[in-house]
């Protein structure tokens, strides 16, 4: 019943032995004990569980383990850059967008994707591209905040560099 | 007192979640756990015979079934009426009741034995309605109540309210029925558990009342207390529907079958809407009554709260709606009656607002329907009653603190988004129209006069000379622990990353109440004053003495220091925490809140003496064509004291605003005959980023002498005036009134249509 699976999980290849219709949620959470991921709904709803699958947003609660094999995976834990922040994380606690902070990783996951196509978004684009994931705490207002700075800082580094 | 800069900055906690190391309550896997779960009865009412367990304890990879059998104390749980079973030992209640507990080493072997558990069910009749369940012969949810399904009855009356109404000038009558709301919190009821070697039962669960919790886990267990301890991590979301048991005793039961193991339980979203508490749905009458002038004279209200199959703390949420009723106007002549009823619905409970919301959209539509019969401005009117300080309110409460309502509704007056509504109005696109509407609102902080509102905070030296906090009152996200260190770091001249905080756990003997009731930094903050002031000078003294001073003042505190003002000369608090006694060490600050026990003789518990206050104001676009409301502008005026932290502030008052307008416009839980059609987030739609404007959040900013920093509670005031402004707009807008929210499209095309609101 169980399969060697092997991805590039945050950069780093891993192989794992697992029953392979295992949600990619419950390996990532349980068995590699990737907590950041969280899960909300458990169906495709409120975007808490999303991940980075080969640099696309995929919800994973409905996907199996199966599915993650031979892809390059990004968690919330893969998100930060070396020893910084990216700089949707940073622009999240600046600007006051996470409260209780369940939504705030798959939230970041949108955002980092999100703003890897678009640089230079208007507030409308934000409001869409994070429309999927459900926030109960913010009212959403900080969030857009956060990503239209974000989307700032990450100008000025292209700039700068 | 002074106000410190250093109270402002990002929230203390953004950075582990930003980053999701921050480990909540559903994120522990322990090492050998098995997985718990329940099996809900899914009937409404009915008599339990017998309970088939033997195929899913037959199947391989299952613990143990559990039943009320394996539960050896009193099986129940619920403040102030402990009636609610850990597992259904006899009666079924609503869909949502426990009747059996499967331990399983997996979730999916846990999902498969929860579907091989059959029941057999005697079918007992229902009720589902509140008023119809209080007439004679409605069947019984509690054979044991001598009062029917009464509940509660609240009833308050002031001046002569019967003949107060032949002396009225505009009289205007109306019936508000208000929804179901869902918390919807993302994180869904989570926790572990685990009983050590020494018998003693650990649980770490989402919880806003670990110390309450703890209490009931042992009655209903039939443990002592000191056998019980309940660890509250940082709560992915809870906003009232986590102030009570949810997993706590049944993790519990799980955890002293478990052969040692730990146990896990993590509600599925499903099961968190089927077996979660709920917002009280309503039916409101209200009558108000003005003279001339606009001066009100009187009001009678009569509140029908539907609570659900258990007490929980439903009888307390209509006894606030009670006080609540009139909202913050003078009013001579008052007469409030309440009835909090049980059916077989789910379980009503607190969710922000406590009762608040849906009396303050009953009052708020009277109001401007009386504004429209005087044929006056609706901000005027309401400048004209709102209460002052030093006023009686219309429970006859003298307002002895801050009272900012009037500073709110003059902020709102001259708003640009107000004086220009006409106009913004006439430039409706075709088939839209607009709408300005008002609500305002009061918000009581804190426990009622009967139940004493304190804290402990305990705060000490650590001998590497940085602090530890250890926090009473959960931190549900709204940032309550991260003001605590800033707090306690502004007052001992620290930087915040020297102050270690621990979220509560009832080992640290620190009962402070619920992380609820808009009081966690009010209350808390105090005592983590009163800590940090009997430890600075603690330090000070020693270092003092030790530099060969008398005199504490000839020393300061500095970060990571003592410094001597006359030398320049600094001593490492890393030194001081060697040479200072370890009872000094260590000091705990204590706050007990104001409350004035002659309000007793009022009503139920007493009243508050302390609210916050707000204005509301919200501009809407109706689509006269597909029925669906867009709120384009919103303007929350607020009083809630001094503003300790602008961004911890703003994300109470837009949070509260998001539920507040997905309460007026789309949230409804819905059940059919007690079961639930609305079982998922695909079905119950919360607002998400695209159904909400930017919002306007203003603050006024009267000092409150008796909170930390002269603040007051942010946490509630604001939900209760979105409702009132949204369904006064939509009447503002179409000329009709939909007295039933939420504002659906539906109930918008059939209101536009002349064929009333659904009701």
């Amino acid at each position: 019943m169980k399969r060697n699976i092997s991805f590039i999980l945050n950069g780093s290849e891993i192989s794992i032995e697992t029953d392979p219709a295992l949600r990619a949620v419950d390996v990532l959470r349980q068995d590699l004990g990737l907590t950041g991921t969280k899960e909300g709904c458990g169906e495709g709803e409120c975007g808490a569980c999303s991940v980075l699958v080969d640099d696309t947003v995929k919800l994973s609660c409905l996907m199996t383990a199966a599915q993650l094999e031979g892809k390059k995976i990004v968690t919330i834990e893969g998100i930060a850059r070396g020893q910084g922040l990216h700089p949707v994380q940073q622009s999240f606690i600046e600007y006051g967008a996470v409260q209780c902070g369940f939504c705030t990783p798959g939230m970041v996951i949108a955002a980092v994707a999100f703003l890897a196509a678009n640089r230079a978004p208007t507030r409308e684009e934000i409001r869409d591209a994070i429309s999927g994931n459900t926030c109960r705490c913010t009212g959403y207002q900080k969030i857009v905040d956060a990503v239209e700075d974000a989307a700032q800082k990450m100008r000025e580094g292209d700039s700068d560099g | 007192m002074r106000k410190e800069p250093a109270l402002d900055g990002p929230r203390l906690d953004a950075l582990s979640k930003v980053t999701g190391s921050e480990r909540y309550s559903a994120d522990f896997y322990p090492e050998k756990f098995l997985w718990a779960g329940a099996k809900r009865a899914m009937v409404p009412h009915a008599r339990l015979l017998a309970l088939h367990t033997e195929a899913a304890e037959a199947l391989p990879g299952v613990f143990r079934v559990l039943t009320f059998r394996d539960v050896a104390g009193s099986n129940r749980f619920g403040i102030p009426i402990d009636h609610q079973p850990v597992l259904v030992d006899a009666v079924v209640r609503y869909a949502g009741d426990p009747v059996a507990l499967v331990l399983a080493e997996s979730k999916e072997i846990l999902s498969a034995a929860l579907d091989l558990i059959t029941v057999d069910y005697e079918a007992m009749p229902c009720i589902f309605e509140a008023e119809e369940a209080l007439k004679d012969g409605a069947p019984k949810v509690h054979e044991d109540n001598d009062k029917g399904n009464l509940m509660r009855a609240v009833s308050v009356c002031k001046g002569d309210p019967d003949t107060a109404f032949g002396a009225c000038d505009a009289v205007a009558e109306g019936v508000f029925e208000t929804s179901r709301q869902e918390h919807a919190y993302l994180e869904t009821e989570a926790g572990w558990a685990k009983v050590d070697d020494r018998g003693v039962l650990t649980v770490v669960a989402s919880t806003q009342s670990p110390y309450r919790d703890k209490r009931e886990i042992a009655r209903a267990l039939g443990i002592g207390e000191e056998k019980v301890r309940v660890i509250a991590p940082y709560l992915g979301g809870a906003f009232g529907g986590k102030d009570g048991i949810t997993v706590e005793c049944l993790l519990g039961v799980a955890a002293l079958c478990s052969g040692g193991r730990p146990v896990k339980m993590w509600w599925d979203r499903r099961e968190s809407f089927l077996a979660g508490v709920k917002r009280l749905p309503s039916r409101m009458y209200f009558r108000l009554g003005a003279k001339r002038d606009g001066t009100f004279h009187a009001l009678s209200c009569k509140l029908y709260f539907d609570a659900g199959a258990y007490a929980g703390l439903a009888g307390e949420i209509m006894t606030m709606a009670v006080e609540h009723a009139g909202s913050a106007y003078r009013i001579p002549n008052v007469r409030i009656e309440g009835y909090c009823v049980y059916t077989n619905n789910p379980v009503g409970g607190p969710f922000r607002g406590f009762g608040v919301p849906q009396v303050t959209a009953g009052m708020e539509q009277a109001v401007d329907m009386v504004a429209e019969k005087l044929s006056m401005d609706p901000l005027e009117l309401r400048s004209r009653n709102a209460v002052q300080q030093g006023d009686r309110n219309c429970l006859d409460i003298e307002l002895t603190h801050s009272t900012g309502l009037l500073e709110c509704i003059g902020e709102l007056m001259e708003h640009p988004l107000w004086k220009d509504r006409q106009a913004w109005k006439a430039s409706a696109p075709k088939w839209k129209r607009r709408g300005c509407g008002i609500g305002c609102m009061s918000h009581a902080m804190g426990y009622p006069a009967a139940i004493p509102d304190q804290a402990n905070a305990k705060l000490e030296l650590k001998k590497d000379g940085t602090f530890r906090l250890y926090s009473g009152i959960s931190d549900m996200g709204q940032g309550n622990t991260s003001t605590y260190v800033r707090i306690a770091a502004a007052i001992l001249d620290q930087d915040a990353a020297a102050i270690e905080l621990l979220q509560p756990d009832t080992s640290h003997d620190l009962p402070s109440g619920s992380s609820s009731a808009s009081r966690t930094t009010y209350i808390f903050g105090n005592a983590v004053i009163d800590a940090a002031v009997v430890l600075k000078e603690a330090i000070l003294r020693c270092a003092a003495r030790s530099s060969g001073y008398d005199d504490i003042d000839a020393v300061e505190l500095v970060p990571g220091r003592v410094r001597v003002k006359e030398s320049g000369r600094s001593i490492l608090l890393s030194d001081i925490a060697g040479l200072i006694d370890d009872d000094d060490r260590s000091q705990k600050g204590y706050f007990r809140a104001p409350h004035d026990e002659s309000t007793l003789a009022i009503m139920y518990l007493g009243t508050h003496v302390l609210f916050s206050y707000g204005a509301h104001l919200a501009r809407i676009e109706v689509d006269i064509l597909t029925g669906k409301i867009d709120v384009v502008d919103y303007v929350a005026v607020t009083d809630a004291g001094k503003v300790l932290n602008r961004c911890a502030y703003d994300q109470q008052v837009q949070g509260s605003i998001a539920q507040g307008i997905g309460y007026a416009l789309m949230e409804d839980y819905l059940v059919s005959e007690g079961r639930q059609e609305t079982g998922d987030l695909a079905t119950y739609i919360v607002p998400t980023s695209v159904d909400l404007p930017d919002m306007v959040s203003i603050a006024v900013e009267p000092e409150e002498k008796t909170g930390p920093f002269g603040m007051k509670g942010i946490g509630e005031v604001v939900i209760s005036g979105c409702l009132p402004a949204v369904a006064n707009a939509f009447h503002d807008a179409c000329g009709v009134r939909i007295t039933r929210s939420p504002l659906t499209r539906e109930r918008v095309l059939s209101a536009l249509a002349g064929r009333g609101d659904g009701r």
